[in-house]
């Protein structure tokens, strides 16, 4: 099928107010979660480009399809960034292509830094987009407060493309920080080492990255702890985490960029898991919850960030997801499988009366059913 | 401000509707006696008033959802309430409506300081809830200036936040979880003691809501470690337009202060005289506070200093104790007391692109000189949510109605330059027929679509937030 590729916004809205097929929305096409969508397939590259950047101001207004690249490259030259820290799906996923803005905030995608000041959903101000009878509809706008009307712009975040296709996005975004230090513990067993990292998030000093690798880059087991800011900033707090964590085994002090950068990249893309066999699943569960939902399944191998409460499983393939999803059921949150057979529902089925809500809010913004119609649905 | 009359058969059916409340609550949880139901007939925005049909108080989440589902198989509209300090007229009855108010429910029902969270009932006040894990090192950071008074319930319904929101967010950044009744009684949980909650992001609708969604009668909220220190560093400017330049250059030069505040001369003497805080006397007045160690406080305040200095304050000085920062901070939330004991005043609340603040600043002068009322400003600089005060006399004939077009004036001004008509207080009835200025009708459509699902009926607070023209059609259906 040819994809289609609008140039403008308008042109976009033509399309879907005029199609009578359903529509597979791709921005990069890097990050295929969700049931698998076979329809015509549509996408955003062709909107691109920054419009606004007041770095002064702390926004950004940006073209859905911009390259994310681009966007990181445009704030890195006035010293700012997307705290957020997006993962880049690529490695994990066996993708390729340009990943975009748009599919950044269209998936919710966000890194170790979620921990401490939020999710992309977090971060997003204001919205344009199409929905599913080709209106252009705006919400939000490019301020950091607002609350004038319903906050559509977080519902659209996450949302897949099921309630519209963004078109344009006002970010906010943050200073880069100066100095980065990561503190690391070797050897903890999973419990423990959740239990570090607990102490390390309840105290003062403003963990910016919380991890736990089963296996670190030598094979043994590493717990990461992020702290970020002024030079001696970072030294002194460093200082005082390593006095925190001593009880639980020998603490080492990292400051070299080259090295911290390249280990939280390792943590945000879960690159323990790329080129390996198996189905990878994403949890989000209370953290003192997960090396217990961990334990309980066989044969899993496990990334943890966000102090635990972010789990990256690794099963062998087609591995139970029932079985998965009643471990998460039990204690709380939600599972999502995000490598392996998808067909057979991706998302954590919700309870009645939520997936009712669901249901009428895709009825009322998308009433025709051809926003990639099925890739939310609910898990048979 | 107008509000849609009275549907003559609730009112007719008042014994009954009264009989089946108090059949699934505690008589005295039901008031309705014309004498009673009075304090509960307006919220902050007072010069609007109205007396509810009657009012329960549940005591709990099944309370609600009894109370709901009578209320919504007879039709009667409900309101919901927290501590009732909205500014908007959120929590404004109308003669045929149930005031649900959840003062009731303040219990914490589970703190969880390995896992950072603290799960409450939502009539439980703001400032309580950092109450009660403060001994232990914790605090809830959203911190609305009505911390004392206003509910949690009211936060999340208004998306409210504070003075240290530049740092730490509002509500919605600070919420985990709910349990929400819908109007029919259906009691719905949506996230929990996790990130991101599943599926669609209904926490993230729900905050701002104002009421029209659901009722909230528990929340899971994030909680932070206190951090080591705080000090705040005030400066004084001749001019308003220097200031918010200074404001602008802080944020671009890449440290985060927890909080940016500006106050003009109006202000800085009102609270002077009411907080004795030790301002200056001038033109326009920051409070810019930092976080950390001592010596991290130091090195901040140092490169904040450096830069005001390059703006030619006529007055740059830190605290220099815990007490004088108490004494700052007084004096900035007691500004609207301040100004409340000489004046009566509106408080208006839009939010503007922070490289606006010297032209908004200007163009509000101009339009206070064009409607004969002064206007005071004291607002969060940082994220350009402004608080202008216009003060007035409301016991001159026509004077809250040429405040409130003033106020119309600056709020549209705001839009204008790229802002929006409230930043944390919410539209409720008082910016309710101005939404045309910032919204297309097919961006207010989809909002109202979004309550149709949540409350087909349009029987949760349905008078607010949509101009009446707009939102008619769908209230005088559900009749
Ligand atoms: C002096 C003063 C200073 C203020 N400062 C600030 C400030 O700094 N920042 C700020 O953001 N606001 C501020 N406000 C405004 C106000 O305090 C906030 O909007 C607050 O969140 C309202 O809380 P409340 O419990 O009083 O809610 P109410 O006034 O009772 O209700 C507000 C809205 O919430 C809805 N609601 C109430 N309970 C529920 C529930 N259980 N479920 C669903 N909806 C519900 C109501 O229907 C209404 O629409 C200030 C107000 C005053 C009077």
């Amino acid at each position: 099928m040819k994809t289609l590729a609008p140039a403008s916004e308008a042109e976009l809205a033509e399309i879907v107010a005029k199609t009578s097929e359903p529509l597979r929305v791709i921005g990069g096409g890097t990050r295929p979660i969700g049931v698998p969508v076979n329809a015509q397939p549509l996408t955003t590259s062709g909107l691109s480009g920054v419009e606004l950047y007041e770095p002064g101001a702390l926004t950004l207004v940006v073209k859905a399809g911009t390259p994310v690249a681009e966007v990181e490259r445009t704030l890195a030259a006035e010293g700012q960034r997307l705290a957020f820290e997006p993962m880049d799906h690529r490695g994990l996923l066996a993708t390729t292509g340009e990943p975009t803005i748009g599919g950044v905030f269209a998936a919710n995608v966000s890194g170790p830094r979620r921990i401490q000041c939020g999710a992309a959903r977090d971060f997003l101000l204001g919205v344009r987009f199409v929905d599913g009878q080709g209106q252009v509809i705006r919400n939000g706008g490019r301020v950091m407060k607002n609350v004038t009307g319903y906050d559509i712009v977080k519902l659209m975040a996450g949302s897949y493309g099921t309630l519209g296709v963004l078109t344009e996005l006002s970010l906010k975004v943050l200073p880069k920080s100066h100095a980065t230090g990561t503190v690391l513990i070797e050897g903890l067993a999973d419990a423990q080492a959740v239990r570090a990292l607990s102490r390390a998030l309840a105290s003062p000093y403003e963990v910016t990255g919380a991890a736990h690798l089963q296996r670190g880059a030598d094979g043994t087991p590493v717990t990461m702890v992020r702290i970020e800011g002024f030079e001696n900033s970072v030294a002194y707090r460093a200082g005082e985490l390593k006095k925190i964590l001593s009880a639980f085994g020998e603490v080492k002090i990292e400051t070299d960029p080259e090295r911290t950068s390249a280990e939280w990249r390792s943590v945000r893309d879960v690159e323990v898991f790329h080129g390996r066999d198996g189905d990878i699943w994403r949890l989000s569960v209370k953290p003192s919850d997960a090396p217990v939902i961990v334990s309980r399944l066989n044969g899993a191998e496990a990334v943890y960030d966000w102090g635990g409460g972010l789990v990256w499983l690794l099963v062998p393939q087609s591995s139970n997801a029932t079985e998965i999803r009643a471990a998460v059921a039990k204690t709380g949150g939600h599972a999502t499988l995000i490598r392996g057979n998808r067909a057979a529902g991706v998302f954590q089925p919700l309870a009645p009366a939520v997936a009712a809500l669901h249901d009428g809010l895709r009825a009322r913004f998308d009433p025709r059913g051809i926003l990639n119609p099925g890739l939310m649905g609910r898990a048979a | 401000m107008e509000m849609p009359a009275p549907n003559p058969a609730i009112l007719a059916r008042k014994a009954d509707l009264v009989e089946k409340l108090q059949s699934i609550m505690p008589r005295d949880a039901v008031i309705h006696e014309p004498a009673e139901t009075r304090a509960y007939e307006c919220d902050g925005l007072t010069a609007y008033k109205c007396p509810p049909l009657a009012v329960v108080l549940p005591a709990s989440t099944q309370e609600v959802s009894d109370a709901l589902r009578i209320c919504h198989e007879m039709g009667v509209p409900v309101v919901p309430r927290g501590s009732g300090t909205s500014l908007a007229g959120g929590a404004l009855p109308t003669e045929d409506s149930v005031i649900l108010g959840v003062a009731r429910l303040n219990d914490v029902l589970e703190t969880d300081y390995d896992n950072r969270f603290i799960r409450v009932q939502t009539g439980r006040t703001n400032l309580s809830v950092t109450g009660a894990v403060e001994e232990d090192g914790f605090f809830y950071a959203p911190d609305p200036s009505s911390q004392l008074a206003c509910a949690i319930a009211g936060n999340i319904a208004m998306n409210s936040g504070g003075a240290h929101c530049l740092k730490y967010g509002v509500t919605t950044n600070n919420l985990m979880g709910v349990t929400m009744v819908l109007m029919d009684g259906t009691v719905t949980e949506i996230g929990g003691a996790f990130l991101d909650a599943e599926g669609l992001d209904i926490l993230g609708l729900l905050c701002g809501s104002e009421g029209q969604l659901g009722v909230v009668t528990e929340a899971t909220l994030r909680i932070l470690h206190k951090p080591e220190g705080a000090r705040p560093v005030l400066m004084g400017f001749n001019s308003s337009e220097v200031a918010g330049q200074c404001v602008s250059d802080i944020i671009k030069a890449g440290v985060l202060p927890v909080a940016i505040e500006f106050m003009d001369r109006p202000c800085i003497r009102a609270t002077e005289d009411f907080a004795g805080a030790g301002y200056p006397d001038c033109e326009a007045l920051l409070i810019v506070e930092v976080e950390g160690s001592d010596a991290e406080i130091d090195e901040q305040l140092e490169t904040i200093m450096e830069i005001a200095r390059g703006h030619d304050p006529v007055e740059l000085r830190q605290s220099e104790s815990e007490e004088e920062s108490k004494r700052i901070w007084l004096g900035r939330k007691s500004a609207f007391g301040a100004m409340g004991q000489i004046n009566d005043y509106m408080c208006l609340d839009g939010t503007i692109p922070v490289s606006q603040l010297p032209y908004v600043l200007r163009r509000t002068e101009e339009l206070s000189k064009d409607f004969g009322l002064d206007v005071a400003n004291v607002f969060h600089a940082g994220d350009g949510n402004m608080h202008p005060l216009i003060l007035f006399d409301a016991n001159k004939p026509g004077d809250l109605e040429t405040c409130e077009a003033l106020g119309a004036e600056i709020l549209k001004l705001c839009v204008e330059v790229g802002g929006c008509l409230t930043g944390e207080h919410g539209v409720g009835i008082e910016k309710r027929d101005l939404m045309l200025h910032q919204y297309d009708p097919a961006d207010l459509e989809i909002q109202m679509a979004v309550k149709d699902v949540f409350d087909p009926k349009w029987l949760l607070n349905p008078a607010k937030v949509f101009p009446l023209a707009s939102s008619d059609a769908r209230r005088i259906a559900a009749e």
